[in-house]
This record gives structure tokens, C-alpha cells and sequence, in this order.
């Protein structure tokens, strides 16, 4: 830290501030639902370069589901819940599988999971989906689509647990108007390995809140894509992770702007202490031409607790039309702020524990937007018990 | 009765091109009931005087002494000498993000005082001394010294002074960058915080605008990393007629060499 962050703005945006356009334009990447539309990948491809493909279990190259996760919903009367057979019609409706791990998934999984948030009805408490890995030297594959109708309102929280290797799609269906705040937490086992797509498909003024938390696996990688069908409409993607030694959390974001007049907001925060702790961020943005008075920001910030700990962070902005309201990206990842620290001591505090101030602070303003009290202080505390464990 | 006692104090920064030194020889003490001022030009070594002293671990301490009551605050790290009875108003306060100024001030408090202050006398305690700064109660719960305009910033420096009562205050550049307004209600909360007699302030400042509201006991002018003259307060107003001119040789020299 006490790098200043700032908001590159667009005319620099291309060729500063460390932000930069991938080679190939996310405009045209390939995507299909079907697995053997893409090759096996070697790791050096773009998308799969920071990730450690030996640990992925074999979820890039065909590997056959060998145990189930279970999947346990507990939500409110506004919401119908269904489980489906592969072949629904609704299923993909949020978006197609844009990498090998996630066609493998839609390719691959027995049964799907199918929530509907009424249209027009404020649901009267938030819906729990625990999705529990099928179990150590296990692996699955899973499938979970959130429907929101017409000016739905709507609070789901996606608590993945347990041990083993899981991949899966996860969609969130936007119709005009609603509004779906989510929060997926991957609270995995020590073992556990975990390939997330969340495609989200966002219709006229509705707005997603997208909350992201990854405390504990070996192994996890989530893609949460927003893709604007129509105009009007708000993003919000937060993430929050905390990665310990031999960890390797990684995280793609990528916003699609391609209708006039929608917002996004992207903002992912980590933590790291511990040899081989690793993160990654990637933070995809596309201004489409049809895009204008588009208003999107992104920010990617990373706290080094520890020597032996790497954090990447590439933030990639993409603009094909001149006519937009605005855009920016910030990038920092550095240790403590030895000024913090110096003044937070110099009123007498201890300096272990002005540690632990300024981590809980840097956390502070991400864990205020998650809504729901159980699972803030259920995060507060994690954050806590991260912080004992080095003796931060 | 505290005595804050420094000896010939020579300390040097950490610069890229290596160490340089900036104090070269301080010799000053401070006794509860007393309050020092030291005045020189900008770039004289007045804050690295006060960082030495708070630990700031930029600044090398390379020869001399400082003690408190005998004991050596040196060997000290930044929290025990904050814990130990001193404390610096510092000239450039802070920021620390996500941290509520109310969680902080308790955390202080219960660090300097050994134990948690009980939570109904402290409220009562933090409203009572923020009224006294004209501090808008809000704050509170805004982060440590975020987005704070300069003037909040040194009211806040002043309301920790107040609630954590050190043996010894330093009060870097305290004044400057205040209004009228705030100038008087800062000098106030110093006053009152000296009016007891059982503490000492050193006070630190470019003006002598502030010593209108603070009378000082000892005037110390500083020029190029020492003191150069000493004593009353009829020194502040000879420099408010003639200015740092008759020691920018000394300050020359020193940059020059
Ligand atoms: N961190 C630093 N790095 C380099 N030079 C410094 C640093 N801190 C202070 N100095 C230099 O030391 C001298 C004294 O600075 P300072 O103590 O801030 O003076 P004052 O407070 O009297 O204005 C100045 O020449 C300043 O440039
Ligand atoms: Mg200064």
C-alpha cells in the first residue's frame, strides 16, 4: 500500500496505469456449450496461465464425474424451487461456457437447480443455497440458475462447503427491473478444488449486486460475467478474499457493456499471508459500440501480510465508442503502509494488534455492502480467525 | 514531576542516496508544567526532532540520548513510548481507511491506560471532550482522519491529547493551516490540558500566531538541526519583528556544506 490509487481516465486508459487490451478483443472470444468445441488447454493460454492446471484434477482434460454435491435450499415463500433434468430450456439462458472447464461442467452435470424469485414480490428473507463438494479424492460437476422475474426483489446466498473437486455454471437471469443481490461464498476444505462460471444476464434497469468471498480450498477459480441484454441496467461485483500458504484463489471478472446507458462497478479486495499464498485477479471490461453513456469503474487492491506470497492483478478495459459517461480502473498490491502503522503505535497500540486494525480495515468498506448479518459476521469472524492463525 | 531529557541528539534520514544527517547535536528538557516552544524556518529539522523522539523507524537516532523519568526511550518501541507518557500532535495526520475514529480512540485508550475504559463514562467522556473542540459528533464514526480537511485533522490530534493525557505532548506544526476559529479552539484544548500543571508541551511551530493564545516558558529557535538560541517568551516576539533572517546564515551554511 500507500501507493495512490487512481482512476486512469479513458483517453489514457488504453496505454497507462497498467491497465492494457488483450491481445485477443473479449469481443471475440469463443464460447459453446459443448466441451469438445474447445481444445484441452496446455496453461499457457491467456485464460489459464496463472493457474496451476496440475492441481485441477483433470476438470480441464474429460475427467468423469466420480460423487455428487449436495445441493440444500432453504428460501422463502416468494420463491419457487425446482430440480431439473439437463435438456430444460431455460437452462443457459444466462450465458455460454467461454472456457473448456465450464463447457465441461454444462457438458457434464446430472441434474440442475432452478430458483425463481416471483415477479413483482419483495422475498421476505434471504435464500440459503448450501452446495456441500462430494467428498476428498471425489469429483462433480453442478449446475444452479437464479431467475428473477419482473421487479423481483431478492437476497440469495450461495454457501459452498465440504471437500473435493467440483466444477459448475451458475446463472443469474435478470428480467427488467428486478433486483438480485448474491453472495457466494467458497468456504472449502483444505483439499477442496473449485471451477465457478456465474454468467449473469442483466435486463432493463435491473440491477445485480455480486458479492464474492473466498475463504478456504486448494484450489478455487471463479468467473463471474455480467452481460447487459438491455439498457439501463447496474452491476456491482465485490470480492473479498483471503489466501493462506500453498492457496491459489483466482478470480475473472468480466463486464459486457453491450447496451447504451448501464453502470458497473467492480471492486475485489485480498488479503494474502504464507509461502505460495497466490492470487489472481482478472478484471475484464468491454464498451461495446452500441454502448453509450456507459459508467463502469474497476479496482483491484492486495494486502502482502507475508514474505512468499504473490498477488496478480490485471485490469483490462476495452472501448469501442467514444460516447461514454465515464471509466477508470485502479490497481495496487503492496504490504502494510508503514505510516499506518507508525500512527496507529504512536498512540499506543501494540503493534500486532495495528496490524490487525489496518487489515480489518482495508475489509471494512466490502464487508459493509454485504447485507445480510449473519453472513458479515460469519465473514468478520473468518477474517479474524485468518489473522490468529499467523499471529498477524 | 515528568522530565522529558535529550542530550546531544544527532539523527540522520534515510534518503535514497543514503544516510543524511539532519540533527546535529539537540540538547533540550522539558518538565511537567512547562511549555517549550521551538520556532525555526521550514527545513530546520523541527519535525525530525519529533519523529526521533515518537520512534519513527525513517529516523536514525546515531548519537545521543533522550530519556523519560530516567528511563530510555530509545530502547523503546513506538507504542511503548506512546504507553510510556508521551505523544506527538503530528503535522501531517494519518489516514487510516475502514477504521472508525470511535474504534480507534477506544483502542488508544485502553492501551494507555491498561485496561478498557468502562463504556458509559467513556461516551460520555469522547462526546464531552469533542464538544469541547467544536467537533461535529459524526465523526466518530468516520474512518481515522479520511477526507478530513487540515483543520479537522489538528482538532482530532488535540482530542486524542485530550483523552490519552501523555506526560509530555510534542505539538508539530499544530497551528498551521487553522483559521481563526479553529486556532483558538485548538490553543483552548492545549491550555486546558496544561492547566493542571502535571504535564509538559513542547510546542512546535513556523508562526508565532499560536503564541498569542499559548504563552510558552522557554522559546527555542531552531536553525539547521540544533537549537542556536534560547529564552522567554520576549524571544517569540523579537523573531515575530525580524523573522529567521539573522539565522538563515547559520540554516546556509548547514545546506551548503
Ligand atoms: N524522509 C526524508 N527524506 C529525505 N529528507 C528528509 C526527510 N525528512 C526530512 N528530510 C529533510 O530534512 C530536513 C529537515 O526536515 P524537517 O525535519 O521536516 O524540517 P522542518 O519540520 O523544520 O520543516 C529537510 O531538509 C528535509 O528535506
Ligand atoms: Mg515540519
Amino acid at each position: 500500500m500507500g501507493t495512490s490509487l487512481s482512476a486512469a481516465p479513458i483517453s489514457q486508459s488504453r496505454s497507462e496505469g497498467g491497465a492494457r487490451v488483450p491481445e485477443a478483443s473479449r469481443a471475440d472470444w469463443f464460447s459453446s456449450y459443448d466441451v469438445n468445441a474447445f481444445e484441452v488447454p496446455t496453461g499457457r493460454e491467456e485464460i489459464w496461465r496463472f493457474t496451476p492446471m496440475k492441481r485441477l484434477a483433470g476438470l480441464h482434460e474429460g475427467a468423469e464425474a466420480t460423487g455428487a454435491a449436495t445441493v440444500e435450499v432453504d428460501a422463502p415463500g416468494e420463491f419457487t424451487v425446482e430440480t431439473v433434468a439437463r435438456g430444460d430450456k431455460r437452462l443457459g439462458e444466462a450465458g455460454k461456457p467461454a472456457d473448456r472447464v465450464a463447457a465441461q461442467a454444462f457438458s457434464s452435470f446430472a441434474e440442475a437447480t432452478i430458483l425463481t424469485a416471483a415477479k413483482e414480490q419483495r422475498a421476505s428473507a434471504p435464500t440459503t443455497v448450501k452446495v456441500t463438494g462430494p467428498g476428498e479424492g471425489k469429483l462433480a460437476y453442478g449446475h444452479l440458475q437464479i431467475r428473477a422475474e419482473l421487479y423481483a426483489e431478492a437476497v440469495v446466498v450461495i454457501d459452498h462447503r465440504g471437500s473435493g473437486v467440483y466444477a459448475d455454471n451458475v446463472e443469474f437471469v435478470l428480467a427488467e427491473g428486478s433486483k438480485l443481490t448474491v453472495v457466494s461464498i467458497q468456504d472449502w476444505a483444505d483439499d477442496a478444488v473449485h471451477v465457478s462460471a456465474q454468467h449473469a444476464r442483466i435486463g432493463k434497469d435491473a440491477v445485480l449486486k455480486h458479492t464474492v468471498v473466498t475463504l478456504g480450498g486448494d484450489l478455487v477459480r471463479v468467473s463471474p460475467t455480467a452481460y447487459f441484454a438491455e439498457r439501463g441496467g447496474e452491476v456491482d461485483l465485490t470480492g473479498l478474499y483471503f489466501a493462506d500458504a500453498g492457496q491459489h484463489f483466482e478470480h475473472r471478472t468480466f463486464v459486457d457493456h453491450a447496451q447504451p446507458n448501464c453502470t458497473s462497478n467492480v471492486t475485489y479486495k485480498g488479503a494474502l499471508q504464507g509461502e505460495g499464498a497466490h492470487t489472481v485477479w482478472i478484471g475484464d471490461v468491454l464498451i461495446r459500440v452500441a454502448a453509450e453513456g456507459t459508467q463502469t469503474y474497476e479496482l483491484n487492491r492486495n494486502l502482502l501480510l507475508t514474505d512468499g506470497a504473490r498477488a496478480d492483478s490485471v485490469p483490462n478495459l476495452e472501448i469501442e465508442t467514444g460516447e461514454i459517461a465515464g471509466a477508470g480502473h485502479a490497481s495496487a498490491t503492496g504490504r502494510f503502509d508503514d505510516e499506518q502503522l507508525f500512527y496507529l503505535q504512536a498512540r499506543g497500540i501494540p503493534e500486532d494488534q495495528a496490524r490487525r486494525l489496518v487489515v480489518r480495515g482495508f475489509f471494512h468498506e466490502l464487508l459493509m455492502k454485504i447485507t445480510v448479518p449473519e453472513v458479515r459476521e460469519r465473514l468478520e469472524a473468518a477474517i479474524e480467525a485468518e489473522l490468529e492463525a499467523v499471529g498477524v | 514531576m515528568a522530565t522529558l531529557e535529550i542530550k546531544d541528539l544527532h539523527v540522520s534520514v534515510n534518503t535514497d542516496e543514503g544516510p543524511k544527517e539532519i540533527l546535529k547535536g539537540v540538547d533540550l528538557t522539558i518538565k511537567a508544567g512547562e511549555t517549550h516552544a521551538i520556532m525555526g524556518p521550514n527545513g530546520s529539522g523541527k519535525s525530525t526532532l519529533s519523529y526521533a523522539i515518537a520512534g519513527h523507524p525513517k529516523y536514525q537516532v546515531t548519537s545521543g540520548t533522550i530519556t523519560l523519568d530516567g528511563e530510555d526511550v530509545l530502547a523503546m518501541s513506538v507504542d511503548e513510548r506512546a504507553r510510556a507518557g508521551l505523544f506527538l500532535a503530528m503535522q501531517y495526520p494519518v489516514e487510516v481507511p475502514g477504521v472508525s475514529m470511535s474504534n480507534f480512540l477506544r483502542t488508544a485508550a485502553t492501551a494507555v491506560r491498561g485496561e478498557a475504559p468502562k463504556l458509559r463514562t467513556w461516551v460520555k467522556e469522547v462526546k464531552a471532550a469533542m464538544g469541547e473542540l467544536d467537533i461535529d459528533p459524526a465523526f466518530a464514526e468516520r474512518s481515522v482522519n479520511e477526507g478530513f480537511s487540515g483543520g479537522e485533522k489538528k482538532r482530532h490530534e488535540i482530542l486524542q491529547l485530550a483523552l490519552l493525557q501523555p506526560k509530555i505532548a510534542i505539538l508539530d506544526e499544530t497551528d498551521s493551516g487553522l483559521d481563526v476559529d479553529a486556532l483558538r479552539v485548538v490553543s483552548e484544548g492545549v491550555n486546558r490540558f496544561q492547566a493542571s500543571g502535571e504535564h509538559g508541551v513542547l510546542l512546535i511551530t513556523h508562526y508565532t500566531r499560536i503564541l498569542r493564545h499559548i504563552t510558552p516558558d522557554f522559546v527555542h529557535v531552531f536553525a539547521a538541526g540544533k537549537i542556536v538560541e534560547s529564552g522567554g517568551k520576549e524571544l517569540a516576539d523579537q523573531l515575530e519583528a525580524e523573522g529567521y533572517v539573522k539565522y538563515a546564515g547559520i540554516q546556509e551554511a548547514a545546506t551548503t556544506s
